[in-house]
């Protein structure tokens, strides 16, 4: 009970802590706080369009988040949401490119499932690579976004660049306009609420029933707590962290392919830069996950928030001459504050723990301590099994 | 000055209370000069705070403790060592590239200072050795010395600073019978110089043979003191679990059938790159116990982890039922009726942070008992975890409880009862009791008789001598990765397996 508090608290500290230091950074700007956070409150939520545009914004942090809590919880860490939502743009633009004409009750729905088989074989390579030649994820998947990044300049740069980019001399990394059929529907009118916002909700919640309603999610978790133990009861191991990381990546995919169809060029471009396609998604997204406790469920509003963020910074910048890019910064700061804070709820929880069992005699082994920071970053809900009857 | 009346040192009335839990509760402990005084009790029962509280680690609520007539506050180890207390931790505090007179000499101020007097520290390591028969040759490395050898280096280190008390917690939990019978004659040489020692253990006949007086902890209560000519193996255990204990468990007497597990010519590479299972060949029937017996470290935990599929083989084969399962999946070989207890519960046989009801079915949890069309029941697994944990007696208040916070005992019930439900025929059980409070093991032992009665073959590896011979109907020594040795255990002799298992064998 105690801890549950303590485990929902910290993180909530953790952001108001974050906007006192935006505060602080405001008023060295030169600008009244209040009047800032009022601006970036009116940006975000104002009206029904900026609703519309936050939702829009949260919805690739949705997803990379979900997908990351997959990877978590088997503990295996998957830095590689950029070069997955990449994967799968590009694989499901290319379908499209290849399918224009079909109807779009079935081309939208194709173009989501490529898009998330894309992030899928993405996920795959650092998956195989951690499983048979103990390659560490978290150095194979940052190398892997640098490379997916330049392949994908490539690519729009050539082999898939629009033809008028070629024969007007511009050369504009970029592709053609896509099909309509392929266009995610528009779910309000005059808003930019497409159907990529439900889809990014029902894929998280669906993370969430994959890890603790099915023997799939069992095993996922089995290996992330205790892989010894997994393996001695019939788990292949190896397997299970190459699903982890490729399942984990199919959610980046997801995105992917949901920033091309669902924006408002319907088509894909890059700027050369990672950031110029995902908008950071694929980092922001971790930040999301690490801020909803690494809960699938929780990183929806956890994923809404830093879409405020990101659409209040717009206003902000509009209202008080701020650069936008104090939104960043405060996003920063939460997950500076967040990581520590898990270090800090570790040290309590393990007081509220240390309390309770010292009356035993000590353990033989005084108990991994080493896990403390990814292993109460673990559960902001305590008992998956129980709790889940409470939350769906 | 001590005169004939004065103790040692006297605990009185100690109480120490944690959050919810009494620990210790008027407790009153006392040795003599000159006596082993014995604190024997389950996991729990408040021996290790009552040394805690000596030995400075720990502050107790209430109480006061007498050394040499004296009143006297001990606030840390460094207070205790002042006070010529020495603690022999069940884990060795040893540094192992270190040589045996560096440990010794670790944290004590060098005569030389700021140079080491190491040659100095030998020549007393020399003459305690000499005094006391603890045969270690001060310039050796420690990794160089067998177990036995690096229990002894601990002795010195207390003796060295001049301890006159020593706490011995669980001392011979890894030795062989054999160094145990040395240890004592040391350490009845200690005592018989005057000096005080406290023992701790819940090795039974261990406690008989060399206390002069036993005290028995039960929930942080003393239930009283007594002597071995005053009690026996059985009375004790019924002090410290509350109700009579079946010690030797008995079994009924059956034919053996068909070989149900067969090992041939197996050979096994240790972590180390050296050989660990050396060209071993053994088969366990229906309905038989097979019994493996050994020092740990001789191949016993490469052998079981090979049979699980754990482990990678060099050469040979292990059949289950004539199947060959030398290179198969762990899975399939549980496919083809292995069960698998394995030895570190807490790495190997249960996730702590998963539920009670989790590490139930961690094994079969895709079975179509459990999940349909891929989305799990979590009736039928809440129903069937209620279940085993009645059967078994698992105390827990849910089965949605983390199961780390279960008991050790309480924890091996869990994987017993997930090991056992699927009706095994082939049980591979290692230490089944290690760590295990004596009512846990006593249930643990009748199921093991129960599916022996049943007809599964089991593999009992332990180094607890007395279950291997209270529960096998066949004892395979093992040595350095051998088994150099099968004995009916109906003819077997305690002291001649010892013998064997220190690779003694008389031709």
């Amino acid at each position: 009970m105690l801890k549950k508090l303590v485990g929902a608290s910290v993180p909530l500290l953790a952001a108001v802590t974050a906007f006192f230091f935006g505060a602080i950074m405001l008023v060295a700007l030169g600008a009244n706080p209040f009047e800032g956070f009022q601006a970036m409150l009116e940006g975000a939520f104002g009206s029904g369009e900026r609703i519309a545009t936050t939702a829009v914004r949260a919805t690739p942090l949705i997803l990379v988040g979900a997908g990351i809590s997959i990877a978590f919880r088997a503990r295996v860490i998957n830095i590689g949401g950029e070069s997955q939502i990449i994967a799968g743009a590009l694989l499901s633009t290319v379908l499209a490119l290849n399918a224009p004409d079909l109807p779009a009750i079935l081309l939208v729905p194709l173009v989501l499932a490529t898009g998330a088989v894309g992030g899928f074989l993405a996920g795959a390579v650092p998956g195989l690579l951690k499983a048979h030649a103990h390659v560490n994820e978290i150095l194979s998947t940052i190398m892997l976004n640098l490379i997916m990044v330049q392949f994908m300049n490539y690519l729009l740069g050539g082999p898939l660049i629009d033809p008028l980019q070629t024969s007007a001399g511009t050369f504009i990394p970029q592709t053609e306009r896509l099909s309509d059929n392929a266009a995610l529907p528009t779910l309000v009118s005059g808003t930019r609420l497409h159907l990529g916002v439900p889809v990014a909700v029902l894929a998280a919640v669906a993370a969430f029933v994959l890890l603790w309603k099915t023997p799939l999610g069992f095993r996922l978790r089995a290996v992330g707590h205790n892989a010894d133990a997994a393996k001695a009861a019939g788990i292949n191991v190896k397997r299970h962290i190459t699903y982890a990381l490729a399942i984990s990546g199919s959610f980046g995919g997801l995105a992917g392919s949901i920033l091309v169809f669902g924006s408002e060029g319907q088509r894909m471009v890059t700027d050369g830069s990672a950031a110029g396609f995902t908008g950071s998604a694929g980092f922001n997204g971790i930040v999301a996950a690490l801020f909803g406790g690494l809960h699938p469920l929780w990183t929806i509003p956890s994923a809404f928030l830093f879409g405020a963020l990101l659409t209040g910074a717009v206003q902000l910048q509009r209202v008080l001459q701020v650069p936008a890019s104090l939104a960043v910064t405060i996003n920063g700061i939460v997950v500076l504050f967040v990581i520590s804070s898990a270090k800090l709820r570790g040290y309590i929880e393990g007081r509220i723990a240390d309390r309770v069992t010292e009356s035993e005699e000590p353990p033989d082994d005084p108990g991994p301590l080493a896990d403390v920071a990814i292993g109460s970053l673990d559960d902001p809900i305590q008992n998956p099994i129980d709790s889940s009857d409470g939350v769906v | 000055m001590s005169t004939e009346s004065q103790k040692l040192v006297e605990m009185r009335g100690i109480t120490k209370r944690y959050p919810g839990v009494v620990a210790n509760e008027d407790v009153t402990f006392d040795v003599e000069y000159g006596e082993v005084h014995t604190l024997l009790g389950e996991n729990g029962a408040g021996k290790s705070t009552l040394m805690k509280i000596l030995f400075g680690l720990t502050p107790a609520d209430e109480g006061e403790v007498l050394l040499r007539g004296e009143p006297i506050s001990i606030s840390s180890p460094a207070d205790a060592i002042d006070a010529r207390i020495g603690m022999v931790h069940q884990h060795f505090m040893l540094v192992q590239p270190l040589t045996v007179a560096e440990n010794v000499a670790l944290g004590l101020r060098s005569g030389r200072r700021p140079f080491t007097d190491l040659d100095v520290v030998s020549k007393r390591i020399h003459e305690l050795s000499e005094a006391h028969g603890l045969a270690v040759d001060p310039s050796t490395e420690v990794w160089r010395l067998s177990v036995g050898e690096r229990q002894r280096v601990e002795i010195l280190k207390a003796l060295y600073r001049d301890a006159e008390l020593l706490v011995l917690d669980e001392p011979t939990a890894v030795l062989t019978p054999q160094e145990v019978d040395d240890l004592f004659v040391i350490l009845r040489h200690m005592v018989d110089d005057g000096r005080g020692l406290i023992f701790i253990s819940h090795k039974l006949h261990e406690v008989m043979s060399l206390s002069d007086r036993i005290t028995v902890l039960r929930n942080g209560r003393v239930v009283g003191s007594t002597t071995p000519a005053e009690s026996t193996r059985e009375s004790l255990a019924e002090m410290m679990v509350g109700r009579e204990v079946l010690l030797t468990p008995r079994k009924p007497v059956l034919a053996a059938g068909r070989p149900r597990l067969s090992i041939r010519d197996l050979s096994i590479t240790g972590d180390r790159g050296a050989v660990s299972v050396d060209n071993l060949s053994v088969e366990v029937h229906a309905g038989e116990i097979l019994g493996v017996a050994g020092v740990s470290g001789n191949g016993q935990r490469e052998l079981a982890e090979a049979i699980a599929g754990l482990r990678p083989v060099d050469a040979g084969t292990i059949q289950i039922d004539g199947t060959d399962i030398t290179r198969a999946t762990t899975a399939s070989r549980r496919e083809a009726g292995l069960a698998y207890v394995p030895e570190e519960r807490m790495r190997d046989g249960a996730i702590g942070e998963f539920t009670v009801s989790e590490n139930l079915v961690l094994v079969n949890h895709g079975s179509s008992e459990f999940a349909k069309r891929g989305l799990f029941s979590h009736a039928a697994i809440r129903k069937h975890s209620e279940d085993k944990v009645n059967e078994y007696g698992v105390k827990t208040p849910t089965v949605d409880t983390p199961t780390s916070s279960l008991s050790g005992g309480n924890i091996q019930k869990v994987i017993m009862a997930r090991e056992l439900g699927v009706k095994p025929g082939i049980l591979l059980a290692c230490q089944p009791t290690r760590g295990v409070d004596i009512g846990s093991a006593e249930y643990i032992h009748r199921r093991l008789i129960e599916q022996r009665s049943e007809g599964a073959g089991t593999l009992l590896i332990s180094e607890d001598l007395d279950e291997v011979l209270g529960l096998a109907d066949r004892i395979a020594v093992m040595f350095e990765g051998r088994i150099v040795a099968i004995v009916d255990a109906a003819d077997a002799k305690r002291e001649a397996i010892g013998l064997m298992m220190a690779g003694v064998l008389d031709d």
